[in-house]
């Protein structure tokens, strides 16, 4: 980022928006600091999207949410920063986990986690990313006026909360009503499950089901064991994961056991 | 510090999850990829707060919101996921193809099976297979 071409490269002093040091072939420690902790964030990120190591892809998230929240410090967005660390990679992430883990993905790599056509994607990803990067270069890199100025902390706890609950309490009240329906909408999703056994229609399409040859040998197990036992197969094994569901609470009957966790990281996050 | 260096490296982060979401094939691995598009988004929003000084701090409230709102995504996401794969035994994408044509049968855009579960789009030699879909995603979204 530091080849674009130097336009304050003839400095005029004094003046407040071409001050002197300012320019991309004179970039001050913060900007380097941004640049290396960007660069982390960004190969975090492409890892996140290419490990064939589900449980990987999960734990380079944290890194790339992390680095994240190291720009927003950098910005001086100190709250913002703060947020992030405890909500997405306290909350979201080990929802992820959870996600990973009740679905019983494979520990060691899995040669089909990318789909057939990721190369039509890498060509959209690529032409996304050209035409994003052209277009921010070409309104800002000239101009003068696009200097963010760090000398005073924009985003300290203060500031925000002040700004949030003078200015955004109507949205922040309506926030808390979403994030109730959002509590409310995964027990009604996760309650459904103890009557879900009927096993008829499933197994008039289970040939369907399976598509390509590729499929994991789980899907390839069910295959095999047919009708009733393969719909209760799932059931079952899903059920010892959520020991902890204990501490869920709140739930009378035994079945809604793996939903529970989406909960409790919610919970922990509406508290906020 | 500059803009562009925020907003190039949001663009950036915003191209991975993009690419994250078109070529992954696990539900799970398709959110964290949408967990990498918002907070490019984020980034963006936070950036431009500061550049702009704003008094209402509208970025960084917005910010907020979307973070409280990503987690409630990754709560109900998480919670069909799940579910989907207690129905089914898989969470890939590519296998949950129910609501469309079966390829040797019929086009592969004529109807989807919700619509030809009630018998009036229903050509005569798929018969059986739209509805037993139909009736699998009702039972799954039940």
């Amino acid at each position: 980022m530091s080849t674009f071409p130097a336009n304050a490269s003839g400095t005029v002093d004094g003046t407040l928006l071409l001050a002197a040091g300012r320019g991309f072939l004179s970039p001050t420690g913060v900007e380097i600091t941004f640049v290396l902790v960007g660069l982390v964030t960004l190969g975090a990120a492409i890892m996140a999207v290419t490990s064939k190591q589900l449980v990987h892809a999960a734990l380079w998230l944290v890194l790339a949410l992390g680095g994240v929240a190291v720009e927003y410090l950098l910005l001086t967005a100190e709250f913002i920063a703060w947020v992030q660390v405890l909500i997405y990679v306290g909350s979201v992430v080990v929802l992820l986990l959870f996600g990973l883990m009740l679905t019983r993905a494979p520990i060691g790599p899995s040669p089909d986690a990318d789909s057939g056509n990721r190369w039509i994607a890498l060509a959209v990803a690529l032409a996304t990313a050209a035409t994003l990067v052209t277009v921010v270069v070409d309104a800002f890199v000239s101009a003068n006026s696009a200097w963010i100025t760090l000398d005073t902390p924009q985003g300290d706890t203060a500031t925000i909360g002040e700004s949030l609950f003078r200015h955004w309490v109507l949205p922040f009240e309506a926030l808390s009503v979403l994030l109730l329906a959002a509590l409310v909408g995964a027990i009604v999703l996760s309650r459904r499950r103890s009557t879900a056994s009927g096993a008829a229609p499933r197994t008039s399409t289970r040939p369907v089901a399976p598509p390509g040859p590729g499929a994991r040998p789980r899907a390839g197990a069910r295959t095999v064991a047919g009708g009733g036992p393969a719909d209760a197969q799932p059931v079952a094994d899903a059920q010892p994961g959520p020991g902890e569901q204990a501490d869920a609470g709140g739930q009378s009957e035994q079945s809604p056991v793996n939903e529970s966790e989406p909960e409790s990281g919610r919970g922990k996050k509406e508290e906020r | 510090m500059h803009l562009v260096y925020p907003a190039v490296l949001s663009a950036l982060l915003f191209s991975v999850g993009l690419y994250g979401v078109l070529a992954r094939r696990n539900i799970v691995l398709v959110l964290i990829s949408v967990e990498l598009m918002l907070n490019a988004v984020n980034l963006n929003l936070v950036a431009f707060d500061v550049w702009l000084r704003d008094e209402l701090h509208a970025g960084q409230s917005l910010t907020l919101f979307t973070i409280a709102i990503a987690a409630a995504e990754i709560g109900i996401g998480l919670a069909i996921v799940l579910l989907v794969f207690r129905n089914r035994g898989s969470s890939n994408l590519d296998e949950l193809r129910d609501l469309a044509e079966e390829p040797p049968e019929g086009p592969p855009h004529d109807g989807d099976a919700v619509e030809s579960s009630g018998d009036a789009t229903d050509p005569a030699g798929s018969g059986h297979h739209p509805d037993a879909a139909a009736a699998k995603k009702a039972e799954a979204t039940a």
